[in-house]
């Protein structure tokens, strides 16, 4: 960080390997540890109170494979509970992440993925499957349901985004603006979210309602067949997305700031924003839209880390524990099961109101 | 948030486009007649001159007096509210990307909407009960967003509200989202509610023109302020521009004019996003060019797209929101992929 001295807090050290090096910032590394410590409380909660209640040593010694536990609670445990687990930590991580990606190149703390269009075509995909296909009375099912929908999200998800980044590209100027693309975006996100509208008013209101619940984000019936491939597709993602840590808080400048420190704009813009792409068609695919992770966590990373951007890290254990919790608390705790989405939209309301009471700064 | 100095100068900057506006009035008054002279129904220009002049209560006389004039009025009124509201979000947050579902209107509406059908014996999906309803939904979420979004240390700053307006909406939307995966009877209502069009509630106007004109006049009274904000809201208080007033009174107007439009047609917030766009890019940034441009373009645009979506699905017809959406996407795409964008 040699280039710019004066980006450092206060207490940072600089750890050097030859060329590379990382700055560690130790309120962001406690406030990591801290979200890191509440994402495993979550992930044991989840795993104990999702359904029939299990205590805590006999989730862990169904993970030690204990030859003394009944099969049917380590089933209950390895089979059913830890891929929902595992599914909502992924889907929350990755969308945090992609948020943060797209506010703090968009230089707006309002442009989530949504904004990319990313997360409109991934339900454009899947509620055209669940309309086209459903069975008029009970949805889709089967095959369609199964393979059906998530290919058909990843396919609108991958497609729309394609599709903004082809339509922002220009040569002439040096690849890509970032407000054209947040425009370029936008019109696509509006297109895709009014075709689903129109898609909902199609069929039966049995599919529109199942539609609904996907549209919302929902991790019921997860499996580790559903799991297993978005885990795999996230885990370099996220990997990659830490290692652009210092391109991200560069990003945070104008343009010719962002330049004048030494950074690549023709090239890091469009590896975050493919990056935000892919996290957030990952997250969609997995678990649906599930609102307000993108948007809350990395200003709650930004805000409680007291930096100019969200430190990727700690994005990513916030969104986790976000959902994870999130999951709990709507699909088991409450007396009415609810898909996840719902309750992270009416949970993170009043935090985004509480963030904006506590706000002094004027731009992301 | 730097201002891009040239852009404040329009294409063709110093002489008023005159020109322009005569223009625009006439393209408002041809999108007009189209949307009488076309409906499901075909109808020949005889007919229309004959409807129009000498009525006698055929039934193309009833098809172009009765169900397509008060659409058509309806069109122009919502198409002028929303441009003129989506103007005023862009403006007063000075942030591109708002619209007029800026200060919750939309999600608040809709939840009204949506607790409406919930009442017994289906009082309250009604035409009439669900104008109120909308309404009185649209009212209570900008007045909330309002006062979390000024409830902070400086006061409302197009950041907090932006923020505030973020969660409210959210808030309702979930909620929302609460009663239709619970009752399939709210979200049958609200799928069709929420496509957006203009066809039905045309015969509401009358009672909400005395609102659309007070919130026009508020926007016009707004226009010099909202040209100092341009500049800041610190430039623009050294300008002498009293920015906690400005700002209350272009909320004020966009909440009105939104409130009305959500009434009128539902939601079209795609209109209210896109249109400042294109009406900046043919003006420039100058507000005094800028808000008679979103009323007349807001007005036609949606004339046209009503009327397209009347033709192209005969006898049906496809709902405004949908055409919009349709022909605005790759439209608003354009105009952001132009070479000069102008910014805010």
């Amino acid at each position: 960080m040699s280039g710019a001295p004066g980006l450092l807090a206060p207490g940072s050290r600089v750890i050097r390997v030859r060329t590379a090096s990382l700055v560690l910032l130790p309120r962001i590394a406690w406030l990591s540890l801290a979200a890191l410590v509440l994402l495993l409380a979550a992930v044991a909660g989840h795993l104990m109170l999702a359904g029939r209640p299990v205590e805590l040593s006999q989730v862990i010694a169904a993970f030690l494979d204990d030859p003394a536990l009944p099969r049917s609670v380590r089933l209950t445990v390895l089979e059913f509970r830890l891929p929902r687990t595992i599914a909502g930590a992924v889907a929350g991580a990755c969308l945090a992440v992609a948020g943060g990606l797209t506010q703090t190149v968009a230089r707006n703390p309002l442009a989530t993925p949504e904004v990319l269009g990313v997360t409109a075509g991934a339900s454009t995909g899947a509620v055209a499957v669940l309309v086209l296909a459903g069975a008029g009375h009970g949805g889709a099912s089967g095959l369609a349901a199964a393979i059906g929908m998530p290919v058909a999200a990843a396919v609108g998800a991958l497609g729309t985004g394609t599709a903004v980044f082809l339509l922002t590209y220009r040569r002439a100027q040096q690849g890509f603006d970032s407000m054209r693309l947040v425009l370029v975006g936008l019109g696509a996100a509006g297109l895709a979210s009014s075709i689903t509208t129109w898609l909902l008013t199609l069929g039966d209101v049995t599919n529109a309602s199942q539609a609904l619940t996907w549209m919302m984000g929902s991790l019921n019936g997860k499996d580790w067949g559903a799991v297993v491939p978005a885990l795999l597709a996230s885990v370099p993602l996220l990997a990659v997305a830490g290692a652009c840590g210092r391109w991200l808080l560069i990003s945070a400048f104008d343009d010719d700031t962002a330049r004048s420190l030494g950074l690549p704009l023709g090239r890091s813009r469009p590896l975050l924003l493919v990056l935000a792409v892919l996290l957030a068609a990952v997250g969609t695919v997995l678990a649906g839209p599930v609102a307000f992770v993108a948007l809350l966590c990395p200003l709650a990373a930004r805000f409680a880390g007291r930096t100019v951007v969200p430190s990727p890290g700690l994005t990513a254990l916030l969104g986790a524990a976000f959902v994870v919790l999130s999951d709990l608390v709507a699909g088991f705790l409450l007396p009415h099961a609810l898909p996840v989405g719902v309750f992270t939209t009416v949970l993170g309301a009043p935090v985004l109101i509480a963030l904006v009471f506590r706000s002094q700064r004027r731009t992301p | 948030m730097s201002v891009n100095v040239s852009a404040l100068r329009a294409p063709g900057a110093g002489k008023a486009p005159v020109a322009g506006f005569v223009l625009g009035v006439l393209v408002v008054v041809g999108s007009l007649a189209l949307s009488l002279a076309f409906g499901g129904r075909p109808t020949s220009f005889e007919e229309l001159v004959h409807a129009v002049f000498v009525p006698d209560g055929s039934v193309a006389d009833i098809a172009i007096r009765e169900l397509r004039w008060p659409r058509t009025l309806n069109a122009l009124a919502v198409g002028a509210c929303v441009g003129v509201a989506g103007c005023l979000a862009q403006g007063q947050t000075r942030n591109p990307i708002a619209d007029p579902g800026l200060l919750g209107i939309y999600p608040g509406a809709a939840l009204a909407i949506v607790a409406g059908s919930l009442l017994p014996d289906g009082s309250g999906t009604g035409t009439y009960a669900q104008a109120g309803l909308a309404f009185a939904g649209a009212v209570i979420a900008c007045a909330l967003v309002v006062t979390v979004g000024s409830a902070t240390r400086h006061g409302a700053t197009p950041l907090t509200l932006v923020l505030a307006g973020a969660a409210v909406s959210a808030l309702a939307g979930g909620v929302v989202s609460l009663i239709v995966l619970s009752s399939d009877a709210a979200l049958d209502t609200l799928r069709f509610w929420q496509l957006g069009s203009v066809a039905a509630r045309g015969a509401l106007l009358p009672q909400l023109v005395p609102l659309i004109i007070v919130g026009l006049v508020l926007a016009v009274a707004n226009i010099g302020p909202l040209n100092a904000l341009a500049l800041g809201d610190d430039t623009a208080r050294s300008l002498g521009v009293s920015v906690a007033r400005a700002r209350i009174l272009g909320l004020a107007a966009l909440a009105v004019l939104a409130a009305a439009s959500v009434t009128l047609a539902g939601p079209l917030a795609f209109a209210g996003l896109l249109v400042p766009h294109a009406v900046r890019g043919l003006v420039g940034a100058d507000y005094r060019w800028q808000i008679p441009g979103s009323a007349l373009f807001g007005a036609s645009l949606l004339l046209l797209t009503d009327t397209a979506g009347r033709v192209i699905a005969r006898p049906g017809e496809l709902p405004v929101g949908v055409v919009l959406a349709v022909v605005g996407a790759p439209f608003f795409i354009y105009l952001a992929r132009r070479r000069r964008l102008v910014t805010l």
